[in-house]
C-alpha cells in the first residue's frame, strides 16, 4: 500500500483518520417503540406517544434491533458483550422530545473488531486490517425542517427514536483511499448480513470523520471531527481538505483546535460547526427506565447461526472452488445485488446445460461483470423487469453450447431486456444463431481462398497476419454467422 | 341508612355486591362530600360525571349478575400523576396545565376495570416533588386535621400524595391511588392517619405515570385501612410489557392472605433509626408498636442498618439527577406550556418556558439534578450515591437473615404547619429521612395508623419488607392496625 503523505513546507505530514459511522438498523419498528420506520413517509405518521416523549412514556428496547446489532458484531469478528446498558445523553434540541438520546456510553453492546479492507482491486489479498473500537446502539433524532413558514420551523419526528448502530473505528486509517475503503467495505458487511440498507443517499448510513495530522513517527495531533458525511466521496474529500488546511494551519504558526465541524458538498470544505468550548456537556447517566441488557447463550447462539456467508469468506470460496481469478472474485463478493445475481445465474445456467458450477462459473462472472453490464448500459429501453435469471441463463447457455457466438449473444440479451422474449426464440427467429456445419463452412472457405488466391501465396510465403483476413472474408460470406472456432479450425486445415 | 362515606372499600364493595346500596348512591355520596370540601384543595379537578358513569355500570353489571371486580362500586382519587384519558393531567404544574392526555396510565386502567370510578384528580407537590404539598401550582393542600390546641392553623397533609392523604382522611373518597419516590405514599398517610403501602418497585407499572425519578417511583394505594390497601394493591399491581422495569410475576392474592398472626415472625428494630434529639412521643408510639407485635406472638430483634445516614444525602443526588433528564421533555415543541417570547429564538423560548413553567422547589431539583451529573461532579456525587445506595440495599440483605420485616416510625414528626419549613429545604427533606432507605432498596414499605400525639395529631408507624413480600408487611400492619384501635378521625370543620 502506497503510503499518502501531504507534502508541507516543513516537509511531510502523515494523516490519521478515525471514522464513527451511524448505520440505520434494518427494522420494522424503531428502537424503543412500536412505530414503523419506513422511508419517505408524511411528516409525523410514524410517531408513537414514546417518540414524542409524552409525559409517563417509557421505552421498551426492540429485541430486533438487538439482534441485528450483535450479528453485525459477530460479522466483524468483535466481542458481543452479554451485559451491556443504555445511557442517556442529555441535551436540548428542537428534534430530541425526550430531552436526552438513549445511547450506550459505558458498556455498549459490541465491543473490539476489525475488519480488512483492500486498496486494490486487482490485488484483494493485500489487506490492511482497521480496527473496530466498538459498536453500541442508539436512537437517532428527528428532523427539523426550515422551509415550510417564513420565521418557524417544523418537526417530522418519523426518524426519532429509529434505531442506530455507532460503529466506532480505532485512529487507524492513513488515507482517504483507506477511508473510503473501509466504508465501501463496511457498507458491503452490513448488507451482506442485512443489518442495515447502507443507502446514504436516504441518510441511512452516515460518517463522522475525525482528521489529524502528525510528522510520521510522532504522536497524534489534535483531532477535529467533521458530522454527518453522507457519501463514500465526501468522506475521502472531508480528509483531503480538513488534513490540508490542518497542515496549513500548523505550518503557518497556528495550532488545530479540537472542534466539530461541518461539510459543505458545494464547495468540498469543512467550517467550524462548534468548538471546544462549545462543547455540551452530555451529562450521560444510566437509563433508569431500563434495566440492563443481558444476552442470554441461545440468543447469541441463535445469532450467530443466522449469519450468511461474509464478504471474504465468499470471496475466498469463489476463487478455490469456483476457480475464479482474484479480481473477478473480489467484485463479484463486493456487493449483496452482485453476489446474489451471480449466484441465481450460475446455478440456473449450470442447471440449464447439465454442467458444474465451476464449469461455467467463469463464463458467467464474465457475462455478469462485463458483458450485460455493457449491452445493458448501451440498451436505452431496457426494461429491468426483462432482466429474469432464466433470461441471462438461456443466452449463457445457447453461448457454451456453441450455438450462438458472442456477439449473437450480446444482440439476444439486448432484444431481451427490450421485449422479455425467450432468448431461445430470439435466436431461432432472428436468425442469430451460428453455423457449425463442417461441410458448409468448407464450401464457403474453399470459395474465399479460390476467390484470393494471391493472398493465401502470400499467406503460405510468411504472411501470418492474413489469417485474420481469411476469417474476416469467411464470416462475411456466411452473414456472421459461422462458428468461428470451426471456421478456424477449417481455415488452418486447408492453408496448410 | 347506613352512612356511606363512612364505608372501608371492603365494606363498599360488599354491600354493592348484596345490593345493600347501589353503586350510584355511593359515588354520589362521595362526590356531595368532595364538593363540599374545596376548602381543602385536595382535588385539582373533580369528575363526579366519571364517577357516577363507573358506578352505572357496575350497577348494569350487578342486575346481569356479572362479577363486578375486584373493586367493583368503589369511587377512588386518582393522584395527578397519573395520565387519564381525556381528563386534564397535570402533575399539579404549570407546565401541563390544560394537558389532557389521549392515553390511559396502566395502573388507572387497571383500576377501571376492577370496577373502580373515578371522583377526580388529587392534588400534589408539583411533579411529586415535596413534603408538604406546598409546591403544587395550584395552591397547597390542606389537611383535615387540626391541632388541638384551639388554633386553626392549617396543617400539611404530607407530600407529595398530599391530596390523596387529605381526600382519604377527610372521607372524600374511601381510598385513592399515590406514588411513592421517596415517602410520598407513607409520610400523608402518616400525617393523616390513614394507611398506605408502596410496593415492592417493579409491582405497579409506571406507564403513563409523570415521571419524577424512573429507579424509585413506585404507585401504590391508600386508604382507610390494611385491607383496603391490599384489595387496591390487587387491583393496581401486575406485569406490564410496557414498563421494562416491571416486575413480570404473577400478583399475589394478598387480600385472602391476609392473617395478623406474627407468631413465628421476626420483626426487627434498625437501632440506627433511632436518632438523636428524637421526638418522645415518636418513640413511644414506636415503643407501642413493638409491644402491639409482641403481643401479635412475634419476636422482636435488635438489628442494624449500618448506612443509614447516608440514605438522605445518596437519595437527594440520585432523585434529582433522574429527575433532571426526566423533565427534560418538558421545553414547548410539543404540548404543554410554551412560553414564546416576541422574536424569540430556540433557545430563548425553553428558557422562558421552563423558567415559567416550572415552580421553585421542580428547579431546585433540576439544578441540584444537573450539578450532580455534570463533568467533573459525576463520579463524586452520582457515582458514590449510586454506591451508597448498592450499600443501603446490602444492609437491608444481611437483615433479612435475622428478620422476616422491619419496624420503624414513619416520620420524625407529626404533620407541622404549613408555611413551617417552607424556608428550609433541608429541614423538609428531612421529613423523608426514614422513608428514603426502603425506595433506594426497591422494598415494600407501608404506614399504618398508630395513635394520636398530645396534639390530637395522627403518627403513623412504617413497616419495612423483603423484596416481593407485601403479605408480609402488609400482615404486621395489620396486626398493629387490631391492637391500635385508631378510630380517631378529624372534625369535618370545612363543611
Amino acid at each position: 500500500m502506497s503510503e499518502y503523505r501531504i507534502q508541507g513546507a516543513t516537509g511531510e505530514w502523515e494523516v490519521v483518520i478515525g471514522l464513527e459511522v451511524h448505520a440505520q438498523v434494518t427494522s420494522k419498528a424503531k428502537l424503543f417503540s412500536g412505530a414503523a420506520t419506513a422511508f419517505g413517509a408524511e411528516p409525523n405518521t410514524q410517531v408513537s406517544l414514546v417518540d414524542a416523549a409524552m409525559p409517563g412514556m417509557l421505552p421498551v428496547p426492540n429485541r430486533e434491533c438487538i439482534r441485528q446489532a450483535v450479528r453485525t458484531g459477530m460479522a466483524i469478528d468483535a466481542q458481543i458483550n452479554k451485559w451491556s446498558r443504555f445511557d442517556r445523553k442529555n441535551y436540548f434540541y428542537a428534534d430530541l422530545p425526550q430531552g436526552y438520546q438513549i445511547s450506550q456510553l459505558y458498556h455498549p453492546l459490541v465491543g473490539e473488531g476489525y475488519l480488512d479492507i483492500a486498496l486494490d482491486d486487482k490485488d484483494p489479498e493485500n489487506t490492511k486490517r482497521i480496527g473496530v473500537e466498538r459498536i453500541h446502539v442508539e436512537q437517532d433524532a428527528g428532523k427539523l425542517m426550515h422551509d415550510q413558514h417564513p420565521t418557524m420551523s417544523y418537526v417530522d419526528l418519523n426518524r426519532s427514536g429509529v434505531a442506530l448502530m455507532e460503529i466506532v473505528s480505532k485512529p487507524d486509517m492513513r488515507s482517504p483511499a483507506e477511508a473510503g475503503a473501509y466504508v465501501r467495505k463496511l457498507r458491503s458487511i452490513l448488507r451482506y448480513v442485512g443489518s442495515c440498507d447502507g443507502n446514504m443517499e436516504e441518510g441511512s448510513m452516515r460518517a463522522d470523520v475525525n482528521v489529524s495530522v502528525r510528522k510520521p513517527g510522532d504522536e497524534f495531533g489534535t483531532r477535529t471531527e467533521t458530522k454527518n458525511v453522507n457519501s463514500v466521496r465526501f468522506v475521502m474529500q472531508v480528509i483531503e481538505y480538513e488534513a490540508n488546511r490542518q497542515v496549513d494551519v500548523i505550518e503557518n504558526g497556528g495550532t488545530v483546535d479540537q472542534e466539530t465541524r461541518l461539510f459543505d458538498p458545494d464547495t468540498g470544505t469543512t467550517r467550524t460547526m462548534r468548538s471546544k468550548e462549545d462543547a455540551h456537556d452530555y451529562r450521560y447517566f444510566p437509563d433508569p427506565d431500563l434495566l440492563p441488557l443481558e444476552l442470554d447463550d441461545a440468543f447469541i447462539a441463535e445469532c450467530r447461526e443466522s449469519l450468511p456467508e461474509l464478504p471474504d469468506a465468499k470471496r475466498h470460496r469463489y476463487e478455490n472452488e469456483l476457480g475464479l481469478s482474484a479480481y473477478n472474485a473480489g467484485q463479484l463478493t463486493a456487493d449483496v445485488d452482485v453476489y446474489q445475481r451471480y449466484e441465481a445465474i450460475l446455478a440456473a445456467t449450470a442447471a440449464k446445460v447439465g454442467k458444474s458450477e465451476s464449469d461455467v462459473a467463469t463464463q458467467v462472472a464474465n457475462w455478469v461483470l462485463s458483458v450485460a453490464p455493457g449491452v445493458k448500459n448501451a440498451t436505452e429501453d431496457a426494461d429491468e423487469a426483462n432482466d429474469t435469471t432464466a433470461a441471462n441463463a438461456g443466452i449463457i447457455a445457447l453461448s457454451a453450447a456453441g450455438t450462438v457466438s458472442g456477439g449473437q449473444a450480446k444482440e439476444i440479451y439486448e432484444i431481451v431486456l427490450k421485449t422479455g422474449r425467450e432468448p431461445e426464440e430470439i435466436a431461432e427467429t432472428e436468425g442469430l444463431k451460428q453455423n457449425s456445419d463442417t461441410g458448409a463452412i468448407e464450401a464457403v472457405v474453399d470459395e474465399v481462398l479460390a476467390s484470393n488466391a494471391d493472398k493465401v501465396e502470400e499467406y503460405r510465403g510468411g504472411k501470418d497476419k492474413l489469417f485474420g483476413f481469411f476469417v474476416g472474408q469467411t464470416m462475411k460470406a456466411m452473414k456472421g454467422q459461422g462458428n468461428p472456432a470451426v471456421v478456424n479450425e477449417i481455415l488452418k486445415a486447408k492453408l496448410g | 341508612m347506613t352512612e356511606l362515606t363512612e364505608l372501608t372499600v371492603a365494606a363498599i364493595r360488599t354491600g354493592v355486591a348484596g345490593g345493600d346500596f347501589t353503586a350510584v348512591e355511593v359515588a354520589e355520596a362521595f362526590n356531595a362530600n368532595v364538593a363540599a370540601a374545596s376548602q381543602l384543595n385536595a382535588f385539582i379537578v373533580a369528575t363526579p360525571e366519571k364517577a357516577v358513569e363507573a358506578a352505572q355500570a357496575v350497577d348494569a353489571k350487578r342486575a346481569k349478575g356479572q362479577d363486578l371486580g375486584k373493586m367493583g362500586g368503589v369511587p377512588i382519587g386518582m393522584k395527578d400523576l397519573f395520565a387519564t384519558n381525556g381528563v386534564q393531567t397535570t402533575a399539579a404544574s404549570h407546565m401541563l396545565e390544560g394537558f389532557v392526555p389521549q392515553y390511559e396510565s396502566t395502573v388507572s386502567q387497571k383500576l377501571w376495570d376492577a370496577g373502580a370510578g373515578m371522583l377526580g384528580k388529587l392534588n400534589l407537590d408539583q411533579f411529586a416533588m415535596g413534603s408538604s404539598n406546598e409546591t403544587s401550582y395550584f395552591g397547597n393542600v390542606i389537611s383535615p386535621w387540626r391541632r388541638k390546641d384551639g388554633g386553626n392553623a392549617d396543617l400539611a397533609p404530607g407530600g407529595s400524595s398530599g391530596g390523596s392523604s387529605s381526600a382519604v382522611a377527610a372521607r372524600l373518597c374511601p381510598a385513592a391511588t399515590g406514588t411513592d419516590t421517596g415517602g410520598s405514599i407513607r409520610q400523608p398517610a402518616a400525617f393523616t392517619g390513614i394507611s398506605g403501602i408502596k410496593p415492592t418497585y417493579g409491582r405497579c407499572s409506571r406507564w403513563g405515570v409523570v415521571a419524577f425519578a424512573s429507579s424509585l417511583d413506585q404507585a401504590g394505594p391508600m386508604a382507610r385501612d390494611v385491607t383496603d390497601c391490599a384489595i387496591m394493591l390487587e387491583a393496581m399491581a401486575g406485569f406490564d410489557p410496557k414498563d421494562s422495569t416491571s416486575l413480570n410475576l404473577p400478583v399475589p392474592e394478598w387480600e385472602a392472605g391476609l392473617n395478623p398472626d406474627m407468631k413465628g415472625k421476626k420483626v426487627g428494630i434498625p437501632r440506627e433509626y433511632r436518632m438523636d434529639g428524637m421526638d418522645p412521643e415518636i418513640l413511644k408510639s414506636w415503643d407501642d408498636g413493638i409491644a402491639w407485635l409482641k403481643d401479635a406472638g412475634a419476636e422482636v430483634v435488635d438489628i442494624s442498618l449500618p448506612h443509614t445516614k447516608y440514605a438522605l444525602p445518596a437519595y437527594y443526588i440520585i432523585a434529582p439527577a433522574e429527575a433532571s433528564s426526566n423533565l427534560a421533555r418538558y421545553d414547548g415543541v410539543r404540548y404543554g406550556l410554551r412560553d414564546l417570547p416576541e422574536g424569540a429564538g430556540l433557545q430563548d423560548m425553553y428558557a422562558a418556558t421552563r423558567a415559567d413553567g416550572f415552580g421553585p422547589e421542580v428547579k431546585r431539583r433540576i439544578m441540584i439534578g444537573t450539578y450532580v451529573l455534570s463533568a467533573g461532579f459525576y463520579d463524586a456525587y452520582y457515582n458514590q450515591a449510586q454506591k451508597v445506595r448498592a450499600l443501603i440495599a446490602r444492609d437491608f440483605e444481611q437483615a433479612w437473615s435475622q428478620c422476616d420485616v422491619i419496624l420503624a416510625p414513619t416520620c420524625p414528626s407529626a404533620a407541622f404547619a404549613l408555611g413551617d419549613k417552607t424556608s428550609d429545604p433541608l429541614s423538609m427533606y428531612l421529613n423523608d429521612v426514614f422513608a428514603v432507605p426502603a425506595s433506594l432498596a426497591g422494598l415494600p414499605a407501608m404506614s399504618v395508623p398508630a395513635g394520636l400525639n398530645s396534639e390530637g395529631l395522627p403518627l403513623g408507624l412504617q413497616i419495612i419488607g423483603k423484596a416481593f413480600d407485601e403479605q408480609g408487611v402488609l400482615n404486621a400492619g395489620l396486626a398493629i392496625e387490631q391492637r391500635a384501635g385508631f378510630t380517631a378521625k378529624p372534625e369535618a370543620w370545612w363543611k
